[in-house]
């Protein structure tokens, strides 16, 4: 695709450059305001948990010619008048009905009544009890889970970067994200179950893969930030940002054709099931997290950085030398060209023609 | 050829070694009928019934070799009821996991769900199975065939410790029981058939008592007990029979019992449950001790404590069974219907501590210990959750989710096809050789490890693709980015490789750790996905070092990539560069649009490096 190609050049080259660090507070502004609506609608409206951490009983009736709700209705009816089924059709052929905990022993009854009633074998029908406390278990898991990964990343984050700012931005990225997907769940209704929260997750560790990019080519362009005086820290860590939004849009696609492909499938053919769960879980927050490491990640970063009485000595020096006409980025309409920083220098033997069919 | 292609070449060789070394290991298997070429399924695909089970101990805290205690225990009941490829395991601290291919029939549920007692037990006759060679149950933990005195049980003596002067509760009661230690008298009732087996199948009862006698039995080593269905059991029961080594239903506690020795051959009538798994504290093994002396003999023992009131029940059976003559005097310890071990009591044991002494290793001593220590734990099996998963739905699944996959690779495909031209072959090429390098180590896993993939384990694979192919795309990316800088194409993929390989190492290795985690802590049958996720991120370092860098590296040689053919997707055309340095000072000129950070004329390029210069010595 040549035009994004074109596109992708005028970035790296800093020709064409997004302001998106400069425009840092609206960003924040936008994400904290999100944020904000995600916490309120999580805590009014709340999640919608599966039969997982609720806990009951739910019957998967497969291979259905005629897949009619009521019928099922009538059959739970019959057995447990008190009950009332929650049933769904899933696909066309199959039927799903979740009601409360039953006796242990007469789950496995009801699910002879509902062949019988669908007319199909007894082996059709997937039966599942969760015990009440299942639940908690599972999700007394996943925060555990949660608090021991962001600690072991921001270890490794710390120790790779060398440096507290870069780690503590993905981290802040990392929950941003993390909190962005849960409210879309509450907002929507979508049910969580425990393969949702393994897609809960698995965000966690691609929203950091996705910042740890960005925050390598910042690291790369800003890593002689003191020798030279054309360009301030801001400006290094925005080109880098820039440069890489290609790979980030390639990489976001990507990563978000399979997981949509499972998605389409695992709603239009399955129904809900683990590989529905998972996917929306990702699909989600791999959205979000591409949104996180652009806007969220490197702005905060830049914005931690220039609190560093270097930096701002730096940035100082930087303007004061544009004022006084002294630098030669700054174009005829007032902009600054932002580009790389060692342009220009000898590209070693290697890059020299070679002599063709010579010994 | 340059020493890089060199390289590249030998790296691709090396993969190629794997590739055959993967796959030959796999053929080897197929053709010896060990596996199949394709790994194994999980539940969720294959159909089957999967119980969570949690165990929970009112007050107690339960450490994993209780659970492992547990797992051992249903294992064991699970082999007996004939069901074949269950999975049995633990699941965090306190949970264990119950797989059950197929449909299981609601007794073998039942046995599952059952909490396992341990049971002491007044020995009222003994007697011997004819042993048949081998028991077809390798966890039986002795083999008769191999120990020519297959009534190793017998010579284990049950005697009281002197309390050491910390003890407190027990100090005041008389230790006469302590000089009876380790008086490991062989046993009058040694089978002949214990070095040659016969080939006779039926059971013979040495011992001659048969008390079928009609008077209510008195107390619990009362012959009174043996009834004439009681003798018959016991005359039936064959103990070389497995089903009857492991995981019998424990009896009524309040009637006499017939069951047999988990070694396979020893049968016993025993009397009512005198002391139940609540009434012991807590049992340790260690090194055998001679009383008077205190030095150690060379043998383990198994130190077993009792609760206060166990210990009075305690005292109480053995001055009953201590008057009494062999085999009365023996005391039965069962754990889950089956005896574990049937000491002699000689003397009247009180204060609440007893030592098991006999032909114990320390392994076996241990391994005693640990299956007391654990019937003392008040231990029930709590329901989590129970899945039964039809094999049509399993089937149904499993063929979506590859149908899943292969959409998500076509896509992916087309994409990067899309994107990179002809350097989307390279992406394609890469995909299927981590596809096949995934695929081969998923069925050796299968194989040597029982892995068994799971729903969720297919979910994390098509995950995969996705992250597998960004690996690529950073690299691509780098590349071009090097070619923008001027470089020539061999230049650009050594220089590009050098600082994308950094990044891939770090998200790898982040994403590596958030599969570890998901891992170790995953709940309920999802740790297949943490496990698939955390499997393709080293398969995609792997390929991106042995494959994807190499053919990079030699497709750079060829003149179609080299030169910047429009299809390649390298062309620097595309990429900024009107032009490629021409050689002899030639630069072509830069296009307008690139003037000002194109590139420059040597000349262009000294004046900029002055002013630079100037400018920066101005501020300094």
């Amino acid at each position: 695709m040549a035009s994004l190609s074109t596109w992708g050049n005028r970035l790296h080259s800093g020709e064409k450059t997004y302001g998106i660090v400069a425009h840092r507070n609206r960003w924040f502004l936008i994400s904290a305001v999100l944020m904000a609506l995600a916490l309120v609608i999580l805590f009014t409206k709340g999640l919608n948990p599966g039969i997982d951490f609720r806990g009951g009983t739910e019957y998967i009736v497969s291979g259905v010619t005629d897949a009619d709700a009521q019928v099922a209705r009538d059959t739970v009816a019959a057995a447990y008048p008190e009950e009332t089924p929650a049933v769904a059709i899933l696909g066309g052929d199959g039927v799903r009905v979740q009601l409360g905990t039953l006796e242990q022993s007469d789950v496995d009854a009801l699910g002879a009544d509902l062949a019988d009633a669908y007319g199909v074998p007894v082996t059709n029908v997937s039966s599942s009890f969760i015990g009440p406390t299942w639940g908690q278990d599972v999700s007394g898991k996943a925060v555990q889970g949660l608090v021991v990964f962001l600690v072991l990343v921001a270890i490794v984050m710390a120790l790779y970067f060398r440096t507290w700012r870069m780690a503590a931005a993905g981290l802040v990225a990392l929950l941003h994200d993390l909190v962005f997907t849960v409210g879309i769940y509450a907002l929507v209704g979508f049910e969580v179950t425990p393969a949702s929260v393994i897609g809960f997750l698995t965000i966690l560790g691609y929203s950091l893969y996705d910042t740890v990019v960005v925050f390598d080519k910042v690291r790369d362009n800003t890593a002689d930030l003191f020798t030279q005086h054309r360009y301030t820290y801001d400006e290094l860590a925005n080109l880098a940002v820039n440069q890489t939004l290609v790979r980030s849009i390639n990489t976001s696609v990507v990563a978000l054709l399979p997981v949509s492909a499972i998605l389409f499938i695992g709603s239009y053919l399955l129904g809900a099931g683990t590989l529905s769960d998972i996917s929306l879980a990702l699909f989600v927050g791999m959205a979000v997290g591409t949104y996180s490491s652009i806007f969220v990640a490197t702005p905060l970063e830049v914005a931690l950085r220039d609190t560093e009485a270097k930096i701002k000595k730096h940035t100082a020096d930087v303007l004061a030398l544009r004022a006084g006409g002294e630098s030669d980025v700054v174009r005829e309409d007032g902009t600054v060209r932002v580009g790389a920083l060692q342009a220009g220098h000898h590209q070693g033997a290697a890059a020299q023609p070679r002599r063709k069919r010579r010994k | 050829m340059s020493q890089a292609a060199k390289g590249a070449r030998r790296t691709l060789i090396g993969l190629a070694v794997l590739f055959v070394f993967i796959f030959g290991l796999l053929s080897t298997g197929v053709l010896t009928n060990n596996t199949g070429w394709a790994p194994g399924l999980a539940l969720d695909l294959a159909g089957g019934r999967q119980i969570i089970l949690e165990a929970q101990a009112e007050g107690e805290t339960i450490d994993q070799s209780d659970l492992n205690q547990a797992v051992q225990i249903i294992r064991n009941r699970v082999d007996a009821s004939g069901t074949s490829e269950a999975e049995i395991t633990t699941q965090g601290d306190t949970n264990i996991l119950v797989a059950l291919p197929g449909t299981p029939d609601e007794a073998t549920l039942d046995l599952i769900r059952q909490s396992a007692q341990l049971q002491f037990r007044p020995v009222l006759q003994v007697g011997y199975s004819t042993i048949t060679l081998p028991t077809a149950d390798p966890a039986a933990t002795s083999d008769p065939t191999a120990t020519p005195e297959p009534t190793a049980s017998t010579d284990e003596t049950l005697t009281g410790t002197s309390p050491t002067p910390s003890a407190d509760a027990a100090g005041d009661i008389d230790t006469s029981g302590v000089s009876e230690v380790a008086n490991v008298v062989s046993s009058a009732t040694t089978p002949s058939a214990s070095a040659t087996p016969e080939p006779s199948a039926t059971p013979e009862a040495t011992d001659t008592t048969t008390g079928a006698t009609t008077a209510e039995p008195t107390n619990p080593s009362d012959l009174a007990w043996i009834t004439p269905e009681i003798q018959a059991q016991f005359d039936a029961i064959n103990c070389s029979d497995p089903n009857n080594q492991t995981g019998v239903d424990p009896g009524d506690p309040n009637a006499a019992f017939v069951t047999c020795n988990q070694d396979g051959v020893t049968k016993y009538i025993l009397g009512p449950v005198e002391l139940a798994g609540d009434d012991i504290a807590t049992a340790t093994s260690g090194p055998e001790q001679n009383p008077q002396t205190g030095a150690a003999t060379g043998g383990f023992m198994i130190m077993l404590d009792l609760t206060g009131d166990g210990g009075n029940k305690f005292y109480a059976t053995t001055q009953r069974l201590a008057q009494l003559t062999q085999p009365q005097n023996q005391f039965a310890i069962i754990l889950d219907g089956v005896v574990l071990s049937d000491p002699r009591v000689t003397n009247p044991i009180p204060g609440g501590s007893a030592q098991i002494t006999g032909n114990f290793t320390q392994a076996s001593a241990q391994a005693l210990a640990d299956q007391l220590k654990f019937g003392a734990l008040p231990l029930t099996l709590e329901v989590q959750s129970e899945q039964n998963i039809t094999a049509t739905k399993g089937a149904d699944e499993l063929r979506n989710g590859l149908l899943a996959g292969l959409i998500g690779l076509i896509l992916v495909v087309i994409y990067t096809m899309f994107q990179y031209r002809a350097l989307g072959a390279v992406t394609i090429g890469s995909l299927l050789v981590a596809g096949g390098i995934t695929y081969g180590l998923i069925a050796l896993l299968s194989w040597g490890l029982g892995y068994r993939l799971s729903l969720a384990g297919v979910t994390g694979l098509i995950v995969a693709i996705g992250i597998t192919a960004d690996s690529f795309i950073v690299y691509f990316e780098r590349v071009k980015d090097e070619l923008r800088e001027g470089r020539s194409l061999q230049a650009a993929v050594e220089h590009g490789w050098k600082s994308a390989r950094r990044t891939i190492l770090a998200s790898d290795a982040v994403n590596f750790l958030a599969a570890l985690v998901l891992y170790m802590l995953a709940v309920g049958g999802v740790r297949g996905f943490a496990f698939t996720l955390g499997l393709t991120t080293l398969v995609d370092l792997l390929v991106v070092i042995m494959f994807t860098h190499p053919v990079l590296v030699l497709l750079a040689r060829t003149k179609f990539f080299g030169e910047g053919h429009k299809w390649s997707g390298l062309d620097p055309r595309q990429l900024g560069r009107d032009t490629m340095y021409k050689g002899r000072g030639r630069v072509a000129t830069p296009s307008a649009a690139a003037a000002s950070d194109g590139p420059l004329t040597l000349a262009e390029r000294k004046a900029a490096k002055a002013r630079g210069a100037v400018a920066t010595e101005d501020k300094e």
